[in-house]
């Protein structure tokens, strides 16, 4: 590891301020404290400080996906082969393996396009590259559905990182969830290649057997006719974006947020909370609206809802700052998800614009809670006067 | 008796190289030095020059704007230089001690039957004013004031801090004298801070005070912690925080009519040999303590104070006014491969990132290396759980760096001082300066509303 070390020290001369390859700066520093925690010490204030930093925080995240684009790739592949017919003839690794090589291109794009202009907005505002990207560089593909073209994600990709997050100041800064804003991007500039039924089960070009339809679970409920194979809902072997089908692989990395303590379990038990809350109302209204009827708990194993309220809604910079703005936050995540979903006929799937829509609202959430405090500071002072 | 008052926010850190309870053989204190940069926002007028002789509790400077504050030769001995900075500000006045530790004589009295003028006075006089310190912003007492009550906590609950009741015991008598001239000075009452464990100790006996018990971690022990619970600092309120050692002092400046700031201070953390307890003066010379004490010399950061909230210093640097500990840990200035990526089963860490967590030692050696970058705040919910006060610490540092005064003084900047938010800085993912944004916040709010 010391030559790693000497070439990155070696060559920092040559891209400071002024030098000949100053452009390469951004790059350089950010490929050097990828491979090395820099040797710099505290200066001011305290003299120690944690090993936790952001790049181990994100990595953390990145980790609890790994579950989840495992079983997304596993299921690209079961889906096709299914649909061409051909699945009982597939063996596990034909299948996986067929599913790997179709996601990793999205991979591959998100983070490229991704990185690549995080690092030239790193260069021309003189900052470290910001670790932010690396999670939303993997959940991007993660909520695209399998057929997206590459150069639509590219874009969406390109205008999440621009207008989401660069423009409001970096990681830290942004308004909404970056992912999320590339998925609504799609969805509502793209309408026709990102709906309906086609979109979902990649074929690879062979043909499709007979009665074979590649609705998603969401589609059949939202036509009236919900049909959900619980089982395989669970397991993540049905239809749906990349990442988001597999519930099993979703508590899996919940369970690794939760434990590490780095995804708020607020959030997660609050959204669920007000899913169910909603679904439950919902069934009471149903009438002979069979998705309305739907049971509360099987919204959680189809379309978003899991992913979104492990992977979306728990991200620190768009949602709630404050502990109990936490729990309205989530709360109201879950009710207006189900509620878009199941009333609204437009939209398929709410979990996407259930979490932008509060992404919005969290700092007002957090403004009551911080008056709050002040109210009760002001009246302190006022008993004690 | 007294209530106990259960902190649960807070996190002990298990640094190695704590201090056996011995009282180490005293090597001789041959300088010490009074520095005006301990108190923040002091001007110092000059009363001495070099060369001239004094005794303790003699002169050195005054507070150019509050000229009845003296501050006073911690012995006797000849001044021998005034080191100044950039500007000529004045950094430190060094005195060569004579070994004699003689006192200018004050008025010997038991301050019950003094007034509070007459205590306000000797105290003013003798240089034991400056250990007083206000809440709201930390700074020097103000002798024009009548604080709500005087704060004094009887335990520190920092990283290998001192014990308390092994530096102070046998010395209640003397508590008991600077008590009651503190008693005189406020309206309300002398409330000090113990631990449950100390309810049998040194303090628990005293009167003329009310003793609150705290339990939990860090930074329980903190002035600003208890002030909260007890009766927290409101606006235009003003209470006033003294350290037991001072207290001693001011006991027996009435007790002997003489100034004594003999005390003693731990000598600890993972780069001493054998960490333990010393004799020594308030500003003493840190070489002849530090001499032969360290593992090995070199790559060593040397604190006055501990790891969360002292001051680098050099061995040939002073003891803090206001310090009686001296940490030493590794300077960590080495690169680390794939440091964020390790599994960390040796690492501690206060949050659950590493697997260490699972696996707990006793005692952990930590250096002063930052471990990341430099970032904005991009986890929420992380503070909170270090400050054991009705506070959102992360919205008050951000109305501090909006420079919002109306929004700092609505979200509790009086009730804190840099110490209290001294382990979110430590636990800070984003390694967010936070000592430097409270003391810039503080700096503000006083040079605006004073």
């Amino acid at each position: 590891m010391k030559f790693i070390q000497k070439f990155f020290e070696n060559t920092k001369p040559y891209v400071q301020k002024g030098a000949k390859y100053q452009w390469l700066h951004s790059v350089h520093d950010g490929m050097f404290t990828l491979f090395f925690v820099q040797k710099n010490t505290s200066k001011s204030g305290s003299h120690i400080h944690d090993y936790t930093d952001l790049k181990r925080t994100m990595g953390i995240v990145v980790l609890a996906l790994i579950p989840a684009l495992l079983m997304g790739m596993y299921n690209t592949g079961y889906q096709h082969f299914a649909a061409i017919g051909e699945l009982a003839d597939s063996n596990f690794w034909e299948i996986f393996f067929y599913g790997f090589l179709r996601v990793m291109p999205f991979i591959m794009v998100s983070y490229i396009v991704g990185l690549g202009i995080e690092f030239v907005f790193a260069q021309m505002r003189g900052h470290e590259i910001q670790e932010g990207f690396l999670v939303s560089g993997i959940l991007i593909p993660l909520i695209m559905p399998i057929n997206t073209p590459l150069w639509m994600v590219a874009i969406s990709t390109a205008f999440a990182v621009v207008f989401v997050k660069e423009v409001f100041g970096g990681t830290g800064m942004n308004i909404w969830n970056p992912a999320l804003v590339a998925r609504a991007f799609l969805f509502f500039a793209y309408p026709s290649q990102m709906s309906g039924d086609s979109v979902w089960v990649s074929l690879g070009g062979q043909k499709a057997v007979d009665g074979f339809s590649g609705a998603t679970p969401m589609a059949q409920a939202a036509a009236g006719q919900p049909n959900v194979d619980v089982w395989n809902s669970f397991i993540g072997l049905i239809p749906g974006s990349i990442g988001e089908t597999s519930t099993l692989a979703i508590l899996i990395g919940a369970a690794i947020l939760i434990m590490t303590g780095i995804g708020s379990w607020k959030i997660i038990f609050a959204t669920f909370a007000g899913g169910a809350a909603m679904g439950l109302i919902l069934n009471a209204f149903a009438g002979t609206n069979a998705y309305m009827a739907l049971p509360f708990w099987e919204h959680f194993i189809i379309g978003g809802f899991a992913f979104g309220a492990v992977f979306m809604a728990t991200d620190p910079v768009s949602g709630t700052q404050t502990e109990r703005g936490k729990w309205i936050y989530g709360f109201l995540i879950g009710v207006l998800a189900i509620m878009i979903r199941v009333i609204n006929p437009a939209y398929p799937e709410g979990m996407m614009l259930a979490i932008l829509l509060m992404n919005t609202f969290a700092p007002l959430i957090d403004h009551y809670i911080v008056e709050g405090s002040i109210k009760k500071r002001l009246k302190r002072a006022k008993v004690n006067a | 008796m007294s209530k106990v008052i259960n902190l649960k926010r807070g996190f002990n850190i298990r640094l190695k190289g704590e201090a056996e309870k011995i009282l180490g053989t005293s090597t001789d204190t041959d300088k010490v030095a009074l520095k005006p940069t301990d108190f923040p926002g002091l001007v110092p007028k000059l009363l001495v020059k070099a060369g001239q002789v004094v005794k303790a509790g003699e002169p050195i400077f005054f507070d150019k704007y509050n000229s009845e504050v003296f501050f006073t030769a911690p012995t006797s001995g000849e001044v021998l230089e005034i080191n100044r900075g950039e500007r000529r500000k004045v950094l430190e006045i060094i005195i060569k001690a004579d070994g004699k530790n003689e006192s200018v004589s004050f008025t010997k009295a038991d301050p019950k039957n003094l007034t509070a003028e007459e205590i306000k006075g000797q105290l003013l006089k003798s240089g034991l004013w400056p250990f007083i310190k206000q809440r709201p912003y930390g700074s020097l007492a103000k002798p024009s004031q009548t604080p709500k009550h005087i704060f004094v906590s009887c335990f520190d609950s920092a990283p290998l801090a001192p014990d308390y009741e092994f530096v102070f015991s046998g010395q209640t008598a003397l508590l008991q004298a600077g008590i009651n001239a503190l008693a005189k000075l406020t309206s309300g009452k002398v409330h000090l801070g113990i631990r449950p464990e100390q309810a049998n100790g040194v303090f628990s006996g005293l009167k003329n005070v009310e003793i609150n018990q705290f339990s939990g971690p860090h930074p329980a022990g903190n002035v600003g912690v208890q002030i909260h619970q007890i009766s927290p600092v409101n606006k235009g309120e003003v209470v006033w925080t003294i350290a037991p050692q001072a207290i001693i002092y001011i006991g027996k400046l009435f007790e002997t009519g003489k100034l004594d700031f003999s005390k003693i201070i731990v000598l600890s953390g993972s780069e001493i040999k054998s960490p333990k307890y010393f004799k020594t003066y308030h500003g003493a010379h840190l070489g002849n303590i530090l001499k032969g004490a360290t593992q090995k010399a070199g790559n060593e950061r040397i604190i006055s104070g501990n790891v969360l909230t002292g001051t680098k210093v050099s061995s040939d640097n002073y003891l803090g006014f206001f310090d009686s500990q001296i940490t030493v840990i590794p300077e960590g200035d080495q690169y680390e491969f794939m440091g964020w990526a390790d599994p960390g089963f040796n690492k501690f860490s206060p949050g659950s990132t590493f697997f260490g967590k699972l696996f707990p030692k006793k005692a952990y050696v930590l250096n002063a290396n930052l471990h990341g970058g430099e970032r904005a705040f991009v986890l929420s919910g992380q503070y909170e759980k270090y400050v054991p006060m009705d506070i959102l610490p992360v919205y008050l540092l951000k109305a501090i760096l909006a420079n919002d005064i109306d929004k700092m003084e609505q979200l509790g900047i009086y009730e804190i001082i840099e110490e209290d938010l001294a382990l979110c800085e430590y636990a800070c993912t984003s390694k967010v300066k936070v000592q430097e944004i409270v003391r810039q916040g503080l700096d503000l709010m006083m040079k605006e509303l004073g």
